[in-house]
C-alpha cells in the first residue's frame, strides 16, 4: 500500500463515498471483540422495551468504519494523530440478511502548517445523518 | 434518577494494565471487517516505520472499558445503563498503538450535565505506556436518556 503524501493533497479535495454493510452477526462480532455487550446492540425485546425503534448498531462500529475511509485513504493508520464524531442518529440493524448500510464520504478540510491535515467525514444510514461533527487530522510525510 | 454532580473530577484507575497482543487486534481488525496488513502482518507495518503490528484507530475504546464500567456500575455516580447511549466519541493520539505495548490507563470523569431530560456524563480515559510516555486520550460522552 502506498502512502498519501502532504504535498499531495489539496484543500476542499474529497474522498469518494464507500458503503459499508451492517448486519446483526456484525453487531455480535463487535461486541465480542469490543467489549461492549450493551444489549440494545443484540437483543431487539430489549431495544424494544428501552424505546429503540430496534436493535441499533455500536456507535464505535460506526466511527470503526468511517475511520477505514480515513486509513485506506492515507495507506496508513499509523497517521491518525485525532478522530473524533457526535453519534447523531442511530443505525437500525433489522434482523434479516440485508441489515443496514452505512454510506460514508469525507472532504480535506484544511492543510495544517504542522505537516498534518484535517479531514471531515459524513455518515449516512436509512437517509439519517448518523454521525456528525464528524473528523480526522492525520499527519502525512 | 439522576447523575450525581460531585463526581466530577473522579478518578477510576484500571485495576490492571491493558496488554495489547496481535491476536487481539487481529480479532478486532476482523470485527470491524479491516484486514489491512499493518494490522495483521509485522513485515508490513515495518515497511510502514512501525516497530510491529498496529491497532486500529478506534481500538482504544477497549482500553476504557475498565475505568468506565466501574464508573458506570459506581452506584453512588446514579448512572441507569439501560438508558445508556453513546454520544460522542474521541481520540487523540501521541502515537499508534502496538502489539506488546502494556498501558495503564485511568478514567476521569469530565463532564456531568443536563440537556433537554436527558443527562450527559462524559468520560476520559488516559493510556500511558510503561515508561510513562503518553500514548492516546480516549474521550466518551454518554447520553443517559430521560425516561
Amino acid at each position: 500500500m502506498s502512502r498519501l503524501k502532504y504535498d499531495d493533497v489539496e484543500t476542499g479535495a474529497t474522498i469518494p463515498e464507500r458503503t459499508f454493510p451492517v448486519r446483526r452477526l456484525d453487531l455480535v462480532r463487535y461486541a465480542g471483540a469490543s467489549g461492549d455487550f450493551n444489549p440494545i446492540h443484540w437483543n431487539e425485546r430489549f431495544a424494544k422495551s428501552v424505546g429503540l425503534p430496534d436493535v441499533i448498531a455500536h456507535g464505535m462500529f460506526t466511527m470503526a468504519e468511517a475511520g477505514r475511509l480515513i486509513t485506506d485513504w492515507t495507506g496508513d493508520p499509523g497517521s491518525v494523530v485525532d478522530y473524533s464524531v457526535r453519534f447523531s442518529a442511530p443505525v437500525v440493524v433489522p434482523d434479516d440478511d440485508q441489515g443496514a448500510e452505512i454510506t460514508v464520504g469525507g472532504k480535506v478540510k484544511s492543510k495544517n502548517d504542522d505537516g498534518t491535515v484535517t479531514v471531515m467525514l459524513t455518515a449516512r444510514s436509512a437517509g439519517a445523518k448518523v454521525l456528525a461533527k464528524a473528523s480526522a487530522v492525520v499527519r502525512l510525510a | 434518577m439522576a447523575i450525581n454532580p460531585d463526581y466530577l473530577g473522579r478518578e477510576y484507575p484500571a485495576p490492571e494494565v491493558y496488554e495489547v497482543t496481535r491476536g487481539k487486534i487481529r480479532e478486532f481488525a476482523e470485527a470491524i471487517d479491516d484486514l489491512n496488513p499493518v494490522y495483521l502482518d509485522r513485515a508490513s507495518a515495518k515497511a510502514m516505520g512501525h516497530p510491529d503490528v498496529i491497532a486500529p484507530p478506534t481500538f482504544p475504546v477497549i482500553l476504557g472499558m475498565a475505568g468506565s464500567a466501574l464508573a458506570i456500575a459506581d452506584p453512588d455516580l446514579g448512572v441507569d445503563f439501560s438508558r445508556v447511549v453513546h454520544g460522542d466519541q474521541g481520540f487523540h493520539y501521541s502515537r499508534p498503538l502496538y502489539a506488546g505495548d502494556v498501558l495503564s490507563t485511568v478514567t476521569r470523569i469530565t463532564g456531568i450535565k443536563a440537556l433537554g431530560g436527558n443527562e450527559l456524563l462524559t468520560l476520559e480515559t488516559v493510556a500511558e505506556a510503561a515508561d510513562g510516555e503518553h500514548v492516546v486520550t480516549a474521550s466518551m460522552m454518554l447520553v443517559v436518556r430521560g425516561s
